[in-house]
């Protein structure tokens, strides 16, 4: 035991003006440890980790490094003490290169041929091979965390910082990434780990400290603990579990036969020759990393992208490839795209008013004109059902949290009955406990007779809630098989692209 | 057409073209930045009377850039200050600036309306202007012109190879990551939001004491428009913006001589051709959306807010 800890907190308090984000937090990492950081979204991990990395100040509490009081007033600050941060949400320059992306982030001032050097050397003697001079905007999500942390890597850090690593990765991709962060731990770097997924910080994780509401809740060696325990810790109380009987599917609701898809996008995925039908009373799920076509899959089958032959989507019977959104909606289709803001929803305006841009035709227009007391009902009534926490359904879109407006516009889409639904990312950066009830609402949807498609990069999420399972790699479709011919290894192979055309 | 009208075309040419590289060099670094400074045509504008002011004052031609230049970058301070620390809207502001600066200089400028002024003496480079035919086609230039050239140079290299000019690129493509990155996004912003003045400044100063040197009101007729044009149709990549200008100025001269020659066309259509002939020329050679996409500073016009 070392008498001093490498990184400790002693109350950190940071307030915002609506939420007490971090309220007289502790924590203590000492020299090569692997400590995890638990926590649902907005329980306060995030505030916590930019006020070590120096983004933010706490506004009391003390930070102590190597026994030594601080003030990390700057990320460059940061830097300099040793501690490094691989970001949830990738900090990279998209048009420039690996290595000006890594030199951006070295306060040196090294010649751009030695620097590329260092970075081949460092990349290969990790296990993390990346070629310094591609540009960023051609690497796949996988490929980006790399660069992230060999730019840490580069920095000789004591402290490594990573915020929700795995979200992005497959299978094989975490086992590669954990056993670099066992290597590093050994070299006697410290890693704060970031997560909600109980089963990593299980596996990899020397000590672990759980947040919630912005509170510390307890302390705990997860080895020694189930995951019922922690997640007793994380949310306070019994999670309940989301259950799939299954059931016969019925007819064909949604097919697509060969579509084939040019992206706009020219950072985008194309469409390759897609076949997939979606039946009445199951849940599709596509798995797969995302920008392997995902977001363009999306546009085909809601409309907002047509393709020009009629017959490659075909809604409930009816060849649709050339209807376009509200024609297709008109026969039965409903549609949560991934981004709730701007897409989902209209930021700035109220629940009501984006209650009415889809439901309209469930008699909030009449004449032409708006009921605006028939619309006002029937936000109200989705708020009720789906637990939604907002001020009242005249809150404008964007003062909800996300996985409240995302409770708001899935209840939305199903209160309209639709017999064929397509999810994108359901539950991305939404509370667990918000993730259940969507859950539970697709899986209703689907007892009640409606063809479901949800597109995930979660796999849990998709092992609980689908039927069938397929995976999109590179703009093509795998087969689609049932769940439980699915292992998860090889799920993860098909994600990185072995499955036979 | 003999050799010589040839020469004085092509000459011709290179001083239109010089007060656009100028602007839009500048306007470039500071679009890179991701700011938008809509206000081209009023800091040409205050650059131009500033020069012809101090100059015909205190006889100085010199000291009449360096107050052009000052005054542009005073004028690009003042939209910084309101766009950057009091976080206005960039488009709003920058109209705002060009109309400003239209009148501002209509005013200053009332006393200097139909003076004269000594034309900026063109600086003969030893033995090299000699040579016939390519001594006075490319070496008898004034010294605003040479610089136009060293510019160019200098922005290249300072955008692609120097560390400074990725930080700049990489604040304009990303601020937020740029700001946790710990760079002083504010701060970069600024400097070249006064860097793009500065430019501005110096071009209008171009148009005052050498393109045509007088003071009238309104002269730049609007080629602060043209230089914003022409950055984004060159996808803010400096030797198209120099390209551009050579080619919305020989179509300048060209549309001059064909006006004189008598050529039956109305004059109002051949005085739109330069304007028409450099935009259609750009767009049919920035068609390509990756080569946009990776040119086309990504906050452009954005607000940031450090702790936002």
């Amino acid at each position: 035991m070392q008498p001093h800890p490498r990184l400790a907190l002693h109350g950190i308090t940071k307030r915002y003006p609506a939420v007490l984000a971090n309220d007289h937090v502790d924590l203590r990492v000492g020299a090569g440890e692997i400590h995890a950081l638990l926590g649902e979204n907005g329980a306060g991990k995030s505030t916590l980790m930019k006020i070590v990395y120096g983004v933010t100040q706490p506004d009391a509490g003390r930070i102590e490094w190597e026994g030594r009081p601080v003030t990390i007033r700057s990320p460059a600050e940061a830097r300099q003490l040793g501690i490094g941060m691989v970001f949830q949400h990738f900090s990279l320059f998209e048009t420039l290169t690996v290595a000006e992306n890594i030199s951006l982030a070295l306060d040196s001032r090294e010649p751009p041929a030695q620097l590329a050097s260092r970075i081949r050397e460092v990349s290969e003697s990790y296990g993390l091979p990346i070629d310094p001079l591609r540009l960023v905007h051609s690497m796949s999500v996988g490929e980006r965390q790399r660069v992230e942390i060999v730019r840490c890597l580069l920095q000789s850090p004591q402290l490594l910082i990573m915020d929700e690593p795995t979200s992005v990765l497959t299978p094989q991709a975490v086992r590669m990434l954990f056993d670099t962060l066992r290597r590093l731990a050994s070299q006697n770097v410290s890693i704060l780990y970031i997560s909600h997924k109980l089963d990593e910080v299980r596996e990899l994780c020397d000590t672990a400290t759980v947040l919630r509401g912005g509170r510390v809740s307890g302390t705990a060696t997860p080895r020694a603990e189930s995951n019922e325990s922690l997640a007793r810790m994380m949310v306070g109380g019994d999670l309940r579990e989301c259950h799939l009987t299954p059931r016969e599917a019925g007819e064909t609701r949604l097919e697509l036969r060969g579509l084939t898809l040019a992206s706009t996008d020219p950072f985008g995925t194309s469409l390759h020759s897609i076949d997939l039908n979606v039946r009445a009373g199951e849940i599709v799920g596509i798995a797969g990393v995302s920008g392997n076509g995902q977001s363009e899959l999306l546009a085909a089958i809601s409309g907002e992208r047509r393709v020009g032959n009629a017959a490659s989507v075909s809604i409930c019977g009816s060849a649709s490839g050339t209807l376009d959104a509200a024609q297709r909606r008109r026969l039965g289709l409903s549609f949560v795209p991934e981004e709730r803001l701007g897409r989902g929803a209209v930021p700035e305006m109220s629940l009501a008013d984006n209650a009415l841009l889809t439901a309209h035709s469930a008699g909030l227009v009449r004449n032409g004109l708006v009921r605006s007391d028939a619309a006002r009902e029937f936000a109200r009534s989705t708020i009720t059902a789906f637990d939604v926490k907002a001020g009242s359904e005249l809150s404008p879109a964007n003062s909800l949290s996300g996985g409240n407006l995302q409770k708001f516009i899935v209840g939305r889409e199903v209160r309209l009955k639709p017999k064929v639904m397509v999810v994108s990312q359901p539950t991305w950066g939404v509370d667990v406990g918000a993730a259940l009830r969507i859950r539970q609402a697709l899986i209703d949807l689907r007892d009640s007779g409606a063809a479901v498609l949800v597109i995930s990069e979660e796999l849990d999420e998709l092992y609980a809630i689908c039927d069938r399972l397929a995976v999109l790699f590179r703009g093509k479709l795998s087969s689609v098989h049932p769940t439980s011919q699915m292992p998860v290894e090889k799920l993860g192979s098909w994600m990185a692209g072995e499955f036979a055309q | 057409m003999n050799i010589d009208t040839l020469i004085l075309i092509f000459a011709s040419t290179v001083a239109a073209a010089t007060p656009l590289i100028l602007a839009a060099l500048g306007v470039l670094v500071n679009e890179r930045a991701g700011v938008l400074n809509l206000g081209v045509e009023g800091m040409m504008l205050v650059g131009a009377v500033t020069a012809f002011g101090v100059g015909v004052t205190s006889g100085s031609l010199f000291l009449g850039y360096v107050a052009a230049m000052s005054a542009g970058a005073a004028m690009a301070l003042l939209f910084g200050l309101l766009t950057l620390t009091l976080q206005t809207n960039q488009v709003a502001t920058g109209l705002a600036l060009a109309l400003f600066g239209v009148g501002l200089s209509a005013f200053v400028g009332q006393p200097f309306v139909g003076l004269p002024i000594e034309r900026v003496p063109a600086v003969p480079i030893p033995l090299l202007a000699d040579i016939p035919v390519l001594g006075p086609a490319l070496f008898r230039y004034d010294l605003l012109v040479y610089l136009s050239i060293a510019l160019y140079a200098a922005v290249s290299w300072f955008l692609y190879r120097s560390a400074a000019g990725l930080r700049l690129r990489a604040i304009g493509e990303a601020p937020g990551v740029a700001h946790s990155l710990g760079y002083p996004v504010v701060r970069i912003r600024y400097l070249a939001v006064m860097f793009g003045g500065a430019t501005s400044g110096l071009a209008g100063a171009y148009l005052s004491t050498a393109l045509t040197p007088m003071w009238v009101e309104g002269m730049s007729a609007g080629r602060g428009w043209i230089v914003l044009a022409l950055v984004v149709f060159a996808t803010w990549r400096p030797l198209r913006v120099l390209l551009g200008a050579y080619l919305f100025g020989g179509v300048t001269v060209l549309q001059l001589h064909a006006q004189g020659l008598g050529v039956d066309v109305p004059s109002e259509f051949l005085s739109m051709l330069p304007y028409l002939a450099t935009i259609v020329v750009l767009v049919l050679i920035c068609r390509n959306p990756k080569t946009i996409l990776l040119n086309q500073p990504a906050s452009l016009g954005r607000s940031f807010h450090p702790d936002g």
